[in-house]
């Protein structure tokens, strides 16, 4: 992709929704928000249930109006335009499929709202339900399909109508692990396949990871933190993105100098290093909180001034690696993690002193 | 179904006698029900297609002769002197009549009972209740009653009229009363509620979000109705038209006193029938003929809507 001026897919610019009479007395269930959203991006709004990402993506429906603010589709206004008037589909989380008619009906609907001339409809469905592999159930009534296959059915019929943007509500929450993870591969072919914005909404962090170009953490209406997964992972700005996404530590500590996104940071624990600095500064010489991944640490045969030290309290097993809780001389629980490398690799046990080497630069100072 | 735990023990025959046992039990149950269905359905009916076989009694009743007037009488008219038979469509226009009156009755109830129902399904439930119970209210009174409260309005002196005149829109009361329109305004208004409560409750089930994913999809508010709301709320709409179709079309306390006995229904026929002419076997082949074409009709619109693949109504 070319270094891009171009206009925003979806541009969305300081917008409310508050329901109810006003501020004070009603629900603020989008507070302010600004987002742009980037032509053919797979873009993640991740959250807990009530952060405001479905509401958001209802905004850029149209099924709901926003409160103030404005939302801008390829640099054209969206205010008052019914969900009917918008180049915009939606995928639904219980994917609504019109249950008096066929899979091949019901992805035809769109495009003959759309007046679309019949041999192209016919010529579009064959080629969306190639898309989702579903040629072979064309005929069927979508009460006779499982989850997966109604899953698929869904898309394709968001598809069928060549939208400018696709929205996603937590299509693949009602799916099974494994035919999850399956979907989720294919809805990444898909979107490299059609070049359509895909907006996905989610509450799971991992389906975040893996599927988007971009995330943007929600929570209480607000968003933030947006940034490619990695970003999120590595360097959440704030506690909350921290906890949310993934096991994490959070150790106190003290900023003693600053430079640029950096700052050598010194752990009250002992460890004293360089750690990624957010936007929003925190004083020199302030307690902070500290991120630092489990998998990100390691254990080391001697002591040392660079490793943390503590007695392990914990082990568990889960298959592909190990947990461990250590507990520290300061007090602070610290979780460290190992890939499981076959037997005899780390002959720790439940009450064992152990020392802790952090890796290079994965400190990240949080704001709250 | 009876896959007791004891029968892998237990050797067959007594299995065999558990199983006559929960079949008499069963059967004991539905005695009742059975019996009632009995006595107040098939026996009345199987009289009534006796009767409509003899001649009639020459002060009512029936005098026990085999003989298919009744039903020829229906179509053809008896010359008094010479005996001779010629076609006659005075019954015929009745039995048209009261189709017509009966369909634009179901129509007018369509048009008013499904958006009332739309409205009730679409408010917050705690309210829907309200609503529905407003809709029975007319229920409390006696139809009769009603009917004469209808008359009270329609008169010449009622109050549409009365108001008419006051605002000065005409100069003369305009007959409302004893007319067709007056016959169609009182079955509507009687049998609205059978048309709102099934459409209600099909349009209670259907799941909004198909609503707002037919918008999505870019149908406007006409097509999704169209191609949405109303094919997915037809079990309630077939529901609805039988109910007051069937009853309007034999309805007679109506059209006796909105319609003044000039518009004479097939209710009125028979009632007529059973009363002053003293043919009973007449009235009863009126009856029953009624009955088989309202059946016909309705096995026909279940084999089409069968065909259609339409969810089966229950």
């Amino acid at each position: 992709m070319s270094t891009q001026t171009a206009t925003a897919a979806i541009d969305i610019r300081e917008t409310s929704k508050i329901y109810g009479r006003n501020r004070e007395t009603g629900v603020v269930a989008l507070d302010q928000v600004s987002l742009a959203i980037r032509d053919n991006e797979f873009f993640t709004l991740l959250g807990p249930s009530g952060c405001g990402k479905t509401t958001l993506l209802r905004l850029i429906a149209g099924f709901e109006q926003p409160t103030h603010g404005e939302i801008l589709l390829f640099g054209e206004h969206l205010e008052g335009l019914p969900p009917y008037k918008r180049p915009v589909n939606t995928v639904f989380q219980h994917y609504a499929l019109f249950p008096h008619m066929t899979v091949a009906e019901n992805i035809s609907f769109g495009l003959e709202m759309l007046d679309t001339p019949n041999t192209q409809i016919s010529s579009t469905v064959k080629e969306v339900l190639g898309l989702v592999q579903m040629e072979h159930l064309a005929n069927r009534k979508t009460d006779q399909l499982s989850g997966g296959q109604q899953q698929r059915v869904a898309l394709a019929r968001a598809l069928a109508p060549k939208p400018k943007v696709l929205l996603l509500d937590e299509p693949l929450s009602a799916l099974d692990f494994k035919l999850r993870k399956e979907m989720q591969v294919e809805l990444k072919r898909l979107q490299n396949e059609t070049g359509i914005t895909f907006i996905f909404v989610t509450h799971d962090q991992e389906e975040a990871l893996t599927m988007s170009d971009r995330v943007a953490v929600m929570r209480d209406g607000l968003i933030l933190q947006v940034g490619n997964p990695r970003e999120i992972y590595d360097r959440p700005a704030k506690r909350f993105v921290a906890d949310f996404i993934g096991d994490i530590n959070i150790l106190k500590g003290r900023i003693l100098s600053k430079n640029g996104a950096q700052a050598t940071v010194k752990l009250n624990a002992g460890y004293q290093g360089t750690a990624g600095l957010p936007a929003e500064t925190d004083s020199l010489g302030d307690e902070v909180s500290i991120a630092i991944r489990p998998e990100q640490l390691s254990f080391v045969s001697g002591a040392g001034p660079e490793h943390l030290s503590g007695s392990i309290q914990h082990i568990s097993y889960f298959g592909s690696g190990f947990d461990y809780e250590i507990v520290m001389p300061t007090g602070e629980t610290i979780m460290l993690q190992l890939q499981n490398r076959g037997a005899g690799d780390h002959a720790y046990t439940v009450g064992d002193r152990a020392h802790i080497a952090i890796s290079e630069n994965s400190m990240q100072i949080l704001a709250d | 179904m009876s896959d007791q735990p004891s029968a892998n023990i237990q050797p067959s025959s007594s299995v065999v006698a558990e199983e006559k046992r929960l079949r008499n039990t069963r059967l004991g149950l539905l005695a009742p029900g059975i019996l009632t269905i009995f006595c107040i359905g098939i026996m009345p009916l199987s009289i009534v297609l006796v009767y409509s076989f003899l001649e009639p009694g020459d002060f009512g009743g029936v005098s026990w002769v085999l003989s298919f007037d009744a039903y020829v009488q229906l179509l053809f008219e008896e010359d008094i002197f010479d005996e001779t038979l010629s076609f006659t469509t005075d019954y015929l226009q009745i039995f048209l009549r009261s189709v017509g009156l009966g369909l634009f009755t179901t129509i007018a109830c369509l048009l008013v009972g499904f958006p009332t129902a739309y409205f009730i399904a679409t408010q917050p439930p705690a309210r829907r209740n309200a609503w529905l119970f407003l809709i029975t209210i007319p229920f409390w009174t006696n139809l009769l009653i009603r009917t004469y409260a209808m008359l009270l309005i329609l008169r010449d002196q009622g109050i549409i009229n009365l108001a008419l005149i006051e605002i000065g829109l005409i100069d003369r009361a305009i007959p409302i009363l004893y007319t067709d329109f007056a016959v169609c305004l009182g079955l509507v208004y009687a049998y609205l509620p059978f048309m709102v409560l099934p459409i209600y409750a099909s349009l209670e089930k259907l799941d909004f979000r198909l609503v707002e994913a037919s918008y999505d999809l870019y149908a406007t508010r006409f097509k999704v109705l169209k191609r949405i709301i109303i094919p997915l709320a037809k079990p309630g709409i077939a529901a609805g038209c039988i109910l007051v179709l069937i009853p309007s079309l034999g309805a007679f306390i109506t059209p006796a006193l909105l319609g003044g006995g000039k518009s004479l229904m097939i209710g009125n026929l028979i009632e007529l029938q059973f009363g002053q002419a003293r043919n009973w076997p007449f009235g009863s082949a009126i009856a029953l003929v009624l009955m088989v074409l309202v059946m016909l009709s309705l096995m026909t619109y279940l084999r089409y809507g069968a065909r259609k693949g339409a969810p089966a109504h229950g």
